[in-house]
């Protein structure tokens, strides 16, 4: 590498390799600030390659971001190729091999790729542009206010003479980073809020696209994995012999997490797992059930909580009330259930070890492998795949372990399979919850006071019992109950902590999927008591939430909010903000006499700042609103001895194509800057629904999933 | 083992693989053709559809033993360069998420395509409610369907 150039006040770093061309990323603050404290050298300086500029005229863009359908390989390459004003012909997407100092964190969730890097990946852009402006004008020897980019070129504007950026990359390369690279103004952007085609989408199409399970590398054996059902529970004993006598399998052993059968092809470990007779010592969780489970979180429910928002007097305000209404909502755990279950090819050679995967982390990977290994972290290499779903299920390296545990052992590359079974037993389940919700009301029915008290399992309980133990605040538990925005004068948001063997994990919009269902569900119904449209309730309690009536007012414009449906139908609305952006549902149903309801129609609205990828961001929405009424309507989870009761899609069913309502939406025109878009579609549909049903019925539905007979009076 | 031969996307095989071998990991495991997914193994979901003498079949459940001389077309056999009136509506409606189980998806309409040009939105519920899609693309499936018809 020779002669980089650092800017130090910024975060642009610039390098070239000679005749490589123009090189530029994101500056890395935390290695920044160890050169500035003398512990690692400074130079030469290793860049952060999201941009490269080559000599052939191409922009290639690395996306060190997980692609799992929210299209990110479209959005991100759209914001640098903007501001560097490329062409799209010339932008090429690589895939990031996991590297913490080049790419900071590939961690993929949080709906936060675009609102966490929207302005570096623009003064990226903008830097590249101004360096290949000043390199053209150099090379003209004129001032460089004379030229301009367009379409991937550089242009002396008097005369019209032209560079394509490949033919200035290298010149460009030795020129000193901009500190402030001007950025475009929003009327001049050509990708941003353009929906362009997807990068993937061809390849989607025709069985191309690579995804883990897709791997195939020589000498390449295949596996499969079975652990206990019971969660906690630990192998007995299985027949290897009878394994064995499987044509195909290679071999059978006991792993930390389970049993491991290796073999030629996929249906040879599949089989030889069925022969092999396990048996389990499944341990003391297996004296629970979903019911035990309920009892206890109930009953600690009574105990004590601890405060999450305490404003004004909620003891006294029910003292002081009239009546006080009190409900409690409650929602199951659910699976993830990505089309494609759980997997990974890993081949440990050497004291080495180099992984393909589909992951949403591909650094915990590295971590988790270098770990097992007992090797240091450079030793692994990992290769992103394309995922088939995450919704935060891969955001957990748990069968990493499993591939990395069984390569090493037989010394060849290997692709370790779960089967579906496998997948539904061995999940990082939506947490299950119960929340009590209550308030005081006036003799006329005003709300004033506003308790929520979520009772749950606490993810970060599970993962470091050091620093969350039941009494202790999980703040993330309360997502979206502790914000509720509804302005009533008096409000207690409290929460325990209940934790048990089943594993919980981030389950796409994670809490706020409980805790929205809670809210919009209560407070339809005081706007109910209140003898009050419920839209208009809303509105009177979020004066001070603009974004919050934008979405609402959208949403209800867009559905005649208002207009009688006619008998047996119904419309609910909702509202939540989550992830840094704001949604609005308004559910139609129709519910016949013997309890059988169809969703006919959604209409969602999303003020999501500005929007980068309309129709990505629409897309989303779609997703989000299908995996919503997927939990709303089916989708349970429920454990039976310790284990859990649903073991393929005949058992956890997801919504078909003849259940799908109409999905409509609208996406509020804002240069606020952007928001999340992959989950906030998803919290308020639960509520939308069932207040829907509220409104054609009567019936308050205040438990998940919905079922029939809960519709029959 | 035992010897079978199978017409896959216009080409010859021949495989020496169990009889019971399902023919989705004949497909995958053996003549490397991963287009088609698995994602349950027992019928459930529709992400192994092949067609099978035309007929859109489960490869997960369909063992090799019963597919001996067949012909067999995959994804990547439905067109040489993506140029099924199904791929490009695919395209044009932007219908893949993940696209994990778009295979399948496409495939199922292929062989409704050829049944009935010009589908209701009945006849895509009946021929399609099989196929599960977690992304929850169903909707743009609905349309690009619909596209696609309109194109034959
Ligand atoms: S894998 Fe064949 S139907 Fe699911
Ligand atoms: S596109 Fe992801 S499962 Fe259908």
């Amino acid at each position: 590498m020779a002669h980089p150039t650092v800017s130090r006040r910024d975060f642009l770093k610039v390098s070239s390799t000679a005749g490589a061309g123009l090189m530029i990323g994101v500056f890395l603050p935390v290695k920044e600030r160890l050169i500035d404290a003398g512990l690692v050298s400074g130079q030469p300086f290793e860049p952060n390659a999201f941009l490269a500029i080559n000599p052939d005229n191409t922009v290639a863009i690395t996306v060190a971001k997980s692609e799992m359908g929210q299209h990110i390989r479209t959005s991100l390459p759209m914001i640098i190729a903007d501001e560097l004003d490329a062409d799209w012909s010339q932008v090429k997407v690589t895939q990031a091999d996991a590297h913490p100092d080049k790419y900071g964190s590939q961690g993929t969730g949080g709906s936060g790729s675009i609102r966490r890097s929207f302005g570096k990946l623009r003064k990226a852009g903008a830097a590249a542009r101004e360096m290949l402006i000043e390199a053209g004008a150099n090379e003209w020897n004129v001032d460089k206010s004379e030229c301009a980019v367009s379409n991937g070129k550089v242009i002396h504007k008097p005369s019209g003479r032209q560079f394509t950026f490949g033919e200035l990359t290298n010149k460009a390369a030795s020129l000193p980073v901009p500190e402030d690279p001007p950025l475009k103004s929003p009327k001049d952007f050509k990708f941003i809020g353009k929906s362009m085609p997807g990068m993937d989408t061809r390849s989607r199409v025709n069985g191309a696209a690579k995804y883990g399970i897709d791997v195939q590398i020589p000498d390449m054996v295949y596996a499969t994995v079975v652990r206990c059902p019971t969660f906690g529970g630990k192998v007995k004993s299985f027949n290897s012999r009878a394994a064995k006598k499987i044509t195909g399998v290679k071999d059978i052993f006991e792993i930390e997490e389970g049993v491991a059968v290796v073999g030629t092809n996929t249906w040879a470990v599949v089989k030889g797992q069925r022969a092999a007779d396990i048996k389990w010592n499944h341990g003391k969780f297996a004296k629970w059930n979903s019911s035990r489970i309920r009892t206890m979180m109930k009953k600690k429910g009574l105990g004590n909580a601890v405060v999450a928002r305490e404003e004004g007097d909620v003891a006294k305000a029910q003292q002081d009330a009239d009546n006080v209404l009190e409900m409690a909502y409650e929602v199951p755990f659910t699976s993830h259930a990505t089309m494609e279950p759980m997997n990974c090819v890993a081949h440990v050679m050497n004291g080495k070890c180099e992984i393909w995967v589909p992951t949403q982390v591909p650094q915990r990977v590295q971590t988790t492998a270098a770990e097992a290994l007992g090797v240091s972290e450079e030793k692994v290499t990992v290769h992103v795949t394309m995922l088939g779903g995450g919704f935060g299920r891969r955001l957990w390296a748990d069968f990493v372990t499993d591939a990395v545990a069984i390569s090493k052992k037989i010394g060849k590359p290997v692709l370790m399979l779960w089967t579906r079974e496998e997948d539904m037993a061995h999940d990082f389940y939506r947490p299950t919850s119960i929340h009590k919700l209550s308030s005081a009301m006036t003799k006329k029915n005003k709300a004033t006071s506003w308790s929520h008290r979520v009772i749950a399992p606490s993810i970060s309980g599970q993962l470091s019992p050091e620093r969350f133990s039941e009494g202790q605040l999980d703040r993330s538990a309360v997502n979206g109950a502790s914000n509720v925005p509804y302005e009533i004068p008096n409000i207690l948001v409290d929460y325990v902590m209940t934790n048990t063997e089943v594993p919980v994990g981030w389950w796409r919009s994670v809490y706020n999927s409980q805790n929205a269902f809670a809210n919009e569900g209560f407070i339809d119904e005081l706007a109910h008591a209140a003898g009050t449209d419920p839209y208009k309730f809303r509105l009177k309690l979020l004066k001070n939430s603009p974004r919050h009536v934008g979405v609402l007012n959208l949403a209800a414009e867009k559905t005649d909010w208002g207009k009688n449906l006619g008998k047996g139908r119904g419309r609910g609305i909702a509202v939540h903000e989550s992830f840094g952006s704001w949604v609005a549902h308004v559910a139609e149903v129709t519910v016949n006499s013997n309890g059988n309801f169809t969703v006919d129609r959604i209409v969602g609205a999303i003020d999501c700042g500005l929007a980068v990828h309309p129709d990505g961001i629409r897309m989303q929405m779609e997703s989000g609103i299908v995996y919503g009424l997927t939990s709303t309507l089916k989708g349970e989870i429920t454990i039976k001895d310790g284990a859990v009761a649903q073991s393929n899609f005949h058992e956890f069913e997801l919504l078909r194509i003849d259940e799908m309502p109409k999905v409509e939406t609208y996406i509020v025109n804002s240069h606020e800057a952007p928001g999340g878009a992959g989950e906030p579609g998803l919290p308020p549909v639960a509520p939308a629904v069932t207040n829907a049903i509220f409104d054609a019925t009567g019936i308050r539905i205040r438990k998940l999933p919905i079922r029939p007979e809960d519709l029959r009076v | 083992m035992a010897k079978y031969t199978l017409t896959v996307n216009g080409k010859k095989h021949r495989v020496n693989v169990e009889d019971d071998m399902p023919l989705l990991w004949v497909l995958r495991d053996e003549l490397g053709l991963t287009g088609t997914k698995f994602g349950c193994g027992r019928g459930f979901c529709g992400t192994c559809i092949v067609h099978l003498d035309g007929e859109p079949t489960r490869s997960c459940m369909i063992a090799v033993g019963n597919a001996n001389g067949s012909k067999i077309t995959t994804i990547e056999g439905l067109s040489p360069d993506v140029s099924h009136p199904l791929q490009k509506a695919w395209i044009d409606e932007e219908v893949p998420q993940c696209g994990y189980c778009q295979s399948g998806q496409i495939m199922t309409a292929a062989a409704l395509l050829e049944q009935k040009t010009n589908p209701s939105d009945k006849d895509i519920d009946v021929a399609m409610k099989m196929n599960l899609c977690r992304c929850g693309t169903y909707q743009r499936i609905r349309k690009a369907i619909h596209r696609a018809a309109k194109e034959i």
